[in-house]
């Protein structure tokens, strides 16, 4: 008990210095979020999982730009899908970077980007990569291609097709890729089935998934190319294959209606060769190729990261999103039906 | 009672599984996360307090959790007396009410929130938004969504404090001719003062602490929405050591903030009712 | 033995805050106001203004959960709560507080006894401690499990992503209600009924059973009826430390998040009013604890 009668008066002190100190930041809190000085200009910027440090890296070159300076930006990235509705709900965005186009014409429906965001001529897209397989160190399973995938012991993570846009890109490049070998769609179908019975996680974004291989939740995780590069030059430490087939992965960038004028500066950036080069540094591919690609860190071959793969297959092939989407994603696709077979949905 | 060896055994017995039982569950893991803050010295984690996005966390935090235990205090204050000073019909349902944000997981309260105040199909949100007043993915939201969640707080510790000190005191500055405010301020609120420091200091606590509910309200965009414990989040999850460092201090940051509330409410403990 | 008038509001004192006082500072039950009197125009209007921002604040939004989950009718209802994955969470997540509300029960009344009856140097910081997992924010107990759990464990163990981490979740933050319920209890308790029990040839394990145990029997119980409410609710130190696998670690939180994050609002308000049922139970069946009790005293 004299403990406590001890610790009274400091403690009463405290409270006090606690609650002015409070006082005091509630105030300055508040003038945090008032809006900002003449001459300066926020920018918003909603993104999928992965791309956040290359956007950084992009916009501090856009801010040794006439047009870049005096631009702070104000960002939140997640899962795509879950970005974009959230956007359509309200969340303020200038500039959107998402997975999939999907998640852009989600926007357009909603009025929120014009119709011919994708008229330029990289047709909306402002990165590249394509989905590999990550394996742990040394590849003890010896992984070699997505047939191995199938293997007793594998547990496989990737992202939720519901909420993650990297999940259909690598759904989709499973799939594909036995067509690309000469195969059936029932023995896609088949394959994909198996693969289903493989999967141990299923987390809400492609940064999730990465983070639930690095736990250890699984031995095999399915993602971008530039995620597992970038995971590398963070420090990480795991192998990757780039699989003989698969998909080629293209990343819409678009700038809402109402936006700030700067944002389409941003936009024409990042399309630019300062700002490609940039998303190469960070493990994507250049959307277009007399982007000059020096050594990435990271990659399997820092001198070559990006070696093309015998069958690289893009979305159109497969009949383009809307075709893509009736048939594998929407309620009624193959996706749906194989999870609810195999108990793997969300 | 005689202390015998078997006495001896038995206290001794629990008093080490209990310790044992903290050590493991609380203490160690708290103290790791000290230990894991400071790992690579002093200097990252000032740095990573220097970083901006760290700081208008905070201040976001400090901010919201203020402004929760101001409109916390000033309905708690007024409910409690309500509740105790008066009857009405209905009074003992408000009572049991009032229980019911700490038993309700905070994801059902951001969903709550959500679905009233967003400004496309909230039951409210969309006249409020149209007003030019956004609530759900701004400051407000946090603010309603943290002072949901610790309402009980200062009705909780008001209620038997004002039923211990009786009416007397009141009624007699009345009868003497004070005004209801002038009775307020000079009778009632000295009365209550520890108990009302007691229930504000356990209200900050818990305000500065809240998480689910506000991940669903604020949209955590940083330096706009994102909060300390957002900010945690996002810090844990992304790559390198940088990003680590900041996580584990702004946890370490907020672990701190609590266990300094506690203190202060330990040693306020014996003075809300003293036998 | 009759309870004191004391130890009936101490029983009762308020277990949803940390802190037990030791003294007659009951908080859930609304003892009949002795001076009190019908409204005034003032109070009134007070009263007024209260009851209109707790309904814009906690009743309208909560009402909004449960009208949503009824939004697509009887069957879109039971779809969202028996699709196979919902099931599983739901059982997670019961099974795993039923469990952790049994060692509660055992562990608080046996941290709540030590505080009380026991002295040694230090005691004073346990009563901090209990407290911590209360007052730390839930994102903030999911790293400190992480750290003694989780990959890089001192220990060696790693239960990251696991059921077991769920089961420690929520033992860690359902730590202080039973403690907090029990201690004010044990505190009142009179020593000379156990004395007397002695006198007449009981040994120490029977007193316990026969004569504590049964006062503090409707504490233990409220305590365990918030700690399960506690931990079915819990959801910012499952984000990091359980890794939220469908059909595995996943509990009906998470659900809930993901269901709001895609979109799902109804699918996301159906669980939600589950969730919210069994806190109503808990509420009444509290209310009717104390008011059994009180009738005693």
């Amino acid at each position: 008990m004299s403990i406590r009668k001890l610790l009274r008066g400091p403690s009463i002190a405290a409270a006090i210095a606690a609650a002015t100190t409070v006082l005091l930041t509630g105030c300055v809190g508040g003038a945090a979020t008032a809006p900002d000085d003449a001459g300066k200009t926020t920018l918003h910027l909603v993104g999928y999982a992965v791309p956040k440090e290359a956007n950084n890296a992009i916009q501090k070159k856009f801010a040794e730009t006439p047009e870049g300076k005096d631009v702070t930006w104000q960002e939140s990235y997640g899962p795509s899908g879950d970005q974009s509705r959230a956007v359509v709900n309200g969340l303020k965005a200038d500039y959107v970077n998402f997975s999939l186009e999907g998640d852009v014409t989600r926007l357009v429906k909603a009025g929120l980007v014009a119709e011919d965001w994708k008229s330029g001529p990289t047709k909306g897209i402002v990165s590249d990569s394509a989905v590999v397989i990550v394996v742990q160190k040394g590849n003890p399973l010896g992984i070699k291609d997505w047939s191995d995938l199938t293997k007793p012991g594998v547990k496989i993570v990737t992202p939720n097709p519901a909420s993650s846009g990297s999940a259909r890109w690598n759904i989709l490049a499973a799939y594909q890729q036995v067509i690309a070998n000469g195969g059936t769609d029932a023995e896609a179908k088949a394959y994909l089935t198996k693969f289903f019975n493989h999967v141990a996680a299923l987390p809400g974004s492609g940064r999730d998934a990465t983070n639930a291989f690095l736990q250890g939740s699984a031995n095999v995780l399915i993602s971008y190319e530039n995620e597992a590069i970038l995971a590398r030059q963070s420090g990480e430490d795991f192998d990757y294959i780039l699989p003989a087939a698969t998909i080629k992965i293209e990343n819409p960038g678009a700038v809402l209606k109402d936006a700030n004028p700067k944002a389409n500066a941003y936009l024409d950036f990042v399309l630019s060769t300062a700002g490609q080069e940039e998303f190469v540094k960070k493990g994507f591919r250049p959307v277009s190729t007399n982007t000059p690609v020096g050594e990435v860190v990271g990659a399997n071959n820092p001198a070559e990261p990006f070696p093309v793969p015998p069958k690289l297959f893009t979305i159109s092939e497969l009949g383009g999103w809307d075709a893509v989407n009736a048939k594998f994603f929407d309620e009624g696709g193959l996706v749906p039906e194989i999870q609810k077979a195999t108990g793997r949905s969300q | 009672m005689h202390d015998t060896a078997a006495h001896r055994v038995t206290r001794w017995t629990l008093r080490l599984i209990v310790i044992g039982y903290l050590l493991f569950l609380v203490i160690w893991p708290v103290a790791l996360v000290a230990a894991k803050t400071f790992a690579n010295g002093l200097a990252p984690v000032i740095n990573a307090l220097r970083q901006p996005e760290v700081i208008f966390a905070f201040q976001l935090t400090l901010s919201a959790a203020f402004w929760a235990v101001v409109i916390n205090t000033i309905f708690g204050v007024g409910i409690s007396l309500l509740l105790v000073r008066y009857t009405f019909p209905g009074r003992r349902a408000l009572n049991a009410m009032i229980d019911v944000p700490l038993s309700v997981s905070p994801v059902v309260v951001g969903l709550a929130l959500v679905l009233v105040y967003n400004g496309r199909t909230g039951w409210l949100g969309q006249t409020l938004e149209q007003g030019g007043l956004q609530v759900i993915y701004a400051p407000p939201g946090i603010i309603m969504a943290t002072a949901f969640v610790s309402l009980p707080l200062v009705i909780r510790e008001l209620v038997p404090v004002l039923t211990e000190i009786g009416t007397e005191q009141e009624q007699a500055a009345r009868s003497l001719g004070a005004s209801g405010l002038q009775t307020f301020a000079r009778i009632t609120l000295p009365a209550i003062k520890w108990g009302l420091l007691y229930g504000v200091v356990l209200s900050l606590a818990r305000s500065l602490g809240e998480f689910g509910a506000v991940k669903i309200v604020s949209g955590g965009v940083a330096m706009r929405t994102q909060t300390a414990t957002l900010l945690v989040e996002e810090r844990y999850q992304q790559f390198g050591l940088v990003n680590s460092i900041t996580a584990y201090t702004a946890a370490f940051i907020l672990a701190l903030i609590a266990v300094i509330a506690l203190i202060i409410i330990t040693s306020l403990r014996p003075s809300k009712g003293a036998p | 033995m009759t309870p004191s008038a004391g130890t009936v509001e101490a029983e009762q004192s308020a277990p949803t805050t940390p802190a037990g006082t030791a003294t007659n500072a009951g908080g859930r039950r609304l003892p009949r106001a002795k001076s009190a009197t019908s409204l005034t125009p003032i109070s009134g209007l007070g009263l007024g203004i209260a009851l209109m921002w707790f309904s814009l604040l906690v009743f309208i939004p909560l009402t909004a959960v449960l009208v949503q989950a009824s939004a697509g009718g009887w069957s879109a209802y039971w779809d969202a709560l028996t699709s196979p994955q919902t099931l599983a969470a739901l059982r997670l997540t019961v099974g795993t507080a039923v469990l952790v509300t049994v060692v509660n029960v055992v562990m608080g009344t046996a941290i709540a006894w030590v505080l009380v009856r026991d002295q040694f140097r230090g005691k004073q910081l346990l009563e901090v401690v209990i407290d911590i997992p209360f007052a730390l924010p839930t994102i903030v107990a999911g790293l400190v499990l992480l750290s003694l759990y989780g990959p890089s464990s001192p220990l060696g163990v790693n239960w990251a992503n696991t059921r077991v981490a769920v089961f420690l979740a929520f033992l860690f933050v359902t730590l202080p209600f039973i403690v907090r319920t029990v201690q004010p209890v044990l505190l009142e308790l009179e020593h000379e009924v156990e004395e007397a029990a002695a006198s007449l040839g009981a040994n120490r394990l029977t007193t316990f059973r026969l004569v504590i145990l049964p006062s503090l029997a409707p504490a233990i119980t409220a305590g365990a009826a918030l700690s399960f409410c506690r931990a079915i609710s819990e959801y910012g130190s499952l984000v990091l430390l359980s890794g939220n696998l469908p059909y595995s670690t996943e509990v009906a939180s998470v659900r809930i998040m993901s269901s709001i994050e895609g979109d799902k609002l109804t699918e996301a308000a159906a669980v939600a009013s589950i969730l919210l049922v069994v806190a109503l139970i808990v509420i009444v069946v509290l209310d009717l604890i104390s008011r059994r009790v009180a009738r005693y005293a």
